[in-house]
């Protein structure tokens, strides 16, 4: 540790941290524009300006490094002038449209200006003026008020990976721009509203909507994928406005997928607002009693094992336990929460999370990924391994890859074909890659849905664990055979057993005829079309889609907005998040629909309130311990290529595909992903 | 894009010659650093494109042939190409006619030397491009060879030494097809005093220092 003096306070920080760290430390606030902690250091701001004692003239604190028994002065008279100064100069070719400028009450310029600013201008000439910007569907931009910090073109090169931001031409004409007029092919894109010190890029989607002094703030987690993102959600009145992330330096840092951001406009549209029930094969609107008398009418006399439950992707895990719970009581094994039919081995929970956790990727010196998007699956966990891969330099972190990436996943990566046979030529090392893996200390090896939902599933995952086992990915400090899950509440519905087991049929059993009755919790994903004519379905959920258009009764339930509920990650984390505002018109909080139902259908649930059930609420624990897995499918790996899934980033939940945002991304960067593909 | 001309090729690709040259310029930075030939293989393909147009700038297809070269994101080769005045990112004339306004060469005259480039192009303002196609002015900042001021630079060759008429001499000779002997165009010699040498003049070795 190095000692230094900040205005008189000794603090011990770091060797190789700067000045502005040890004033940090040291309590002391800094005011900064172009410096961000997790990007690499500009100095071209000047705003930290700081005094340090016998340097001939203040020094830019950001990109100073401590000394030991240096002396920093923060409040001098020479500091307080040149803060202003800064300030002036910064402030000659700001246009000072405040009013009417989205960044209006949380703009560092605004706030520095305010704190550090001399309050009046001499600057009477002419301002510049800069076009702005096309930079696609979600960054809008007003380039005149860019203070040329280059927060921006250090994000999408360093973090999002896709360096398409740049500064173009010099002094007086400088530009942050794309040069050729393109839209930014990052799904991290939103994250540089949040860098931006000023008004120059914001949100397009939500522009001119709300002041942030408005807004009613509410903690939360993502669940457009299973990376359990923290974010607040920003909301007016009953409408959710906006979603930001929240720093959760163990999840996802301080980043936001572009999904889980922009999704928003799909909360107030094709939402399902009052009970339906389908009389002479139309939808009629009714109301709750009406559409728990048709259930419990159909019900009446169907045997236990005639009754199937399918959970969708977005789902909270109360309401999972409840529908479980209400599925036993009524006789039922049926339960099924992978609409994707994906396998996993729910033997011990370590073997179906990603077990070494997401900060375990800051520590993996060798990774192999069979059958993942992680670019796509998961953008907040793929801008980890990139800041991995860039962080071990050149070279440094050996990327294999076994199936198809569908775009360019941001780090080098060596090729090791499509088919997963390949895990056997490395397990028995004819694939040289596996040399890579055994040198390494820390080797990852992260499977992902488009390996787990095959017919030899079981094969590959096997052969997965028997690569890691011999490579010295299995050892006692360390686990990193990872499963990359794609849905918010696949983690939760496993560790609380919603799968077919003793006997229970899976989703493909339960649509061909297995099952008379059939209730989707918010499960859209799968191919309803193939749910037998003759099959009762109800509905429950958020939004009229797939499953809707096909149910017999529809019960109105609540987005991941409007119900406070517990998630777990695809690591396995516990997360709680909070309700931001209510659902609309008649729609209720899902676990109190099937605790309502279960009153009706006489399979009264044991919990009334959301403690009670919370209190049998068992997660962190593989409920299915001990017992084999279901359906071993194929026992060898078959020689089919992994196809990347076909479905746009963009649209893969009922929000998403409601939001005229991600309907637009959808069309806008379909041909664009292909091109990187090349 | 006020920069991007809307007469873009859409296509370009470095030529035998060039490739050449690329190969020389290369091996002098190890390979994990060949980002660094961005400004010589900016100056290559801007030949290449005098070469087969007879204009020397670069296109952006061409900015995107240099990244593919050397490794790096397009955008990092257009925030260099953007930021040196020597690369024209939009076509030019034949030849390029750079005068030089910096102190030195206003004080010996450069505003004669402008107004003679203008009278004899036809040209009005500053970059833009006679009509006839032959020649584009631009002014720029010291090219450094204060010494023989004032200087107009056509492409890489420095005519010194100027004034209004010498100027529009030296660009009725261009537009002829013929190309003048760069250099002083006032008789003298390099960088010697005007009118002959004025101290030294003793034999050498004389011995009375």
């Amino acid at each position: 540790m190095v000692r230094v003096i900040v205005d008189g306070t000794p603090v011990d920080v770091a060797p190789g941290s700067s000045a502005l760290q040890a004033c940090e430390a040291a309590g002391k606030e800094i005011p900064r524009f172009c410096y961000h902690e997790r990007l690499s250091v500009a100095g071209n701001c000047r705003m930290c300006l700081v005094e340090v004692a016998r340097a001939p003239k203040p020094v830019a604190s950001c990109g100073f490094p401590v000394n030991e028994g240096m002396q920093i002065f923060t409040d001098t008279e020479t500091v307080r002038k040149a803060r202003r100064a800064v300030m002036e100069f910064l402030l000659i070719n700001h246009p000072l449209d405040c009013p009417i400028c989205d960044q209006g009450g949380e703009c560092d310029l605004q706030d520095q200006a305010y704190g550090y600013g001399s309050g009046i201008s001499r600057y009477h000439e002419e301002k510049r003026a800069v076009t702005d910007k096309n930079l696609g569907p979600l960054v809008k931009t007003v380039m005149t008020r860019c203070i040329q910090c280059t927060r921006c073109v250090r994000f999408s090169a360093e973090v999002a990976g896709t360096p398409e931001l740049g500064g173009i031409s010099r002094g007086e004409n400088l530009e942050i721009t794309t040069y050729v007029e393109k839209a930014l092919t990052s799904e991290l894109s939103g994250n540089l509203i949040d860098i931006c010190p000023v008004g120059a890029l914001t949100s397009k989607p939500s522009a001119f909507q709300a002041r942030p002094w408005e807004l009613r703030k509410t903690d939360a987690i993502d669940v457009m994928d299973a990376v359990g993102t923290n974010i607040q959600i920003q909301a007016r009145g009953g409408e959710v406005k906006r979603i930001v992330p929240r720093v959760n330096d163990e999840v996802n840092e301080e980043w936001l997928s572009d999904k889980g951001r922009f999704s928003v406009d799909g909360l107030k549209r094709r939402r399902l607002d009052r009970p339906w029930v389908r009389v002479h094969g139309k939808l009629h609107p009714a109301s709750w009693q009406d559409a728990f008398v048709a259930i419990a009418k159909r019900l009446e006399g169907v045997q236990g094992s005639r009754i199937g439950a399918i959970v969708g992707d977005l789902c909270d895990a109360e309401s999972i336990m409840a529908l479980r719970d209400l599925m036993w009581s009524l006789g039922s094994l049926n339960l099924d929460c992978r609409q994707d039919g994906a396998k996993y081995d729910l033997s011990d929970r370590s073997r179906y999370t990603f077990v070494s956790g997401i900060v375990g990727i800051d520590e993996a010196d060798a990774i192999l990924v069979v059958g993942a998007n992680p670019r796509l699956d998961a953008p907040v966990l793929n801008a980890r391994i990139r800041k991995r891969y860039l962080s071990l330099g050149r070279g440094g972190l050996p990327i294999g890859v076994i199936g198809t990436l569908s775009s360019d996943p941001t780090w080098a990566y060596e090729d090791l074909g499509s088919n997963p046979v390949s895990v056997n030529g490395l397990l028995s090392g004819n694939v040289e890659f596996v040399e890579k893996l055994k040198a390494a200390k820390k080797p990852m090896i992260i499977v992902g849905q488009e390996a787990l939902t095959r017919e030899d599933s079981g094969a590959i995952l096997k052969a997965c664990r028997a690569l890691a086992e011999s490579v010295g990915a299995l050892t006692d400090g360390w686990n990193g055979l990872n499963i990359l899950h794609t849905a918010a509440s696949r983690v939760a519905a496993l560790d609380l057993g919603f799968v077919p087991r003793n006997g229970g049929r899976s989703l493909r059993g339960m649509l061909s005829s297995g099952v008379d009755v059939l209730w989707l919790l918010g499960a859209d994903e799968f191919s309803v079309n193939a749910i037998s004519p003759e099959t009762f379905v109800i509905y429950q959920g958020h939004h009229g889609d797939a499953g809707a258009a096909r149910a017999d009764v529809i019960l109105p339930g609540s987005a991941y907005t409007e119900k406070s509920g517990t998630w777990v990650n695809t690591e396995g984390r516990i997360q709680r998040s909070f309700q931001a505002v209510f659902p609309p018109g008649e729609a209720k909080e899902d676990w109190k629909i099937i605790r309502a139902a279960s009153e009706v259908l006489g399979a009264k649930l044991p919990y009334d309130t959301i403690e009670a059930l919370r209190e049998r609420l068992q997660l962190g624990v593989s409920s299915a311990a001990g017992e084999t897995a279901e359906e071993p499918g194929v026992d060898t790996i078959q020689a089919k290529p992994l196809l990347a899934s076909s479905r746009s980033y963009y649209l893969t939940n009922p929000i998403s595909r409601s939001s005229p945002t991600m309907v637009e991304c959808a069309e806008v960067y379909a041909p664009s992903v292909a091109v990187a593909a090349e | 894009m006020s920069t991007v001309t809307n007469v873009q090729p859409d296509h370009f690709e470095f030529d035998e010659i060039s490739e050449g040259e690329i190969a020389t310029i290369l091996a002098k930075y190890p390979p994990e650093r060949k980002a660094s030939g961005a400004l010589p293989l900016l100056y290559v393909a801007q030949n290449q494109m005098k070469r087969q147009t007879g204009s020397a700038w670069v296109p952006t297809v061409a900015m995107d042939a240099v990244a593919r070269k050397l490794e790096v994101a397009p955008i990092r080769i257009y925030e260099v190409a953007t930021f040196y005045f020597m690369f024209n990112t939009k076509p030019i004339g034949k030849y390029h006619l750079q005068v030089c306004t910096t102190t030195s060469c206003w004080l010996r005259g450069s505003d004669d030397v402008l107004s003679a480039c203008k009278k004899a192009t036809g040209i009005h303002n500053i970059g833009e491009t006679s009509e006839d196609g032959l020649f584009t002015l631009s002014e720029v900042e010291c090219l450094g060879a204060c010494s023989n001021a004032p200087i107009l630079q056509v492409d890489n060759d420095f005519f010194e030494d100027l004034d209004g008429p010498r100027t529009e001499t030296l660009i009725e000779a261009l537009k002829r097809g013929e190309y003048p002997e760069p250099g002083p165009t006032n008789g003298r010699h390099g960088a010697e005093p005007e009118g002959g040498r004025r101290v030294l003049l003793e034999e050498t070795g004389s011995g009375q220092g």
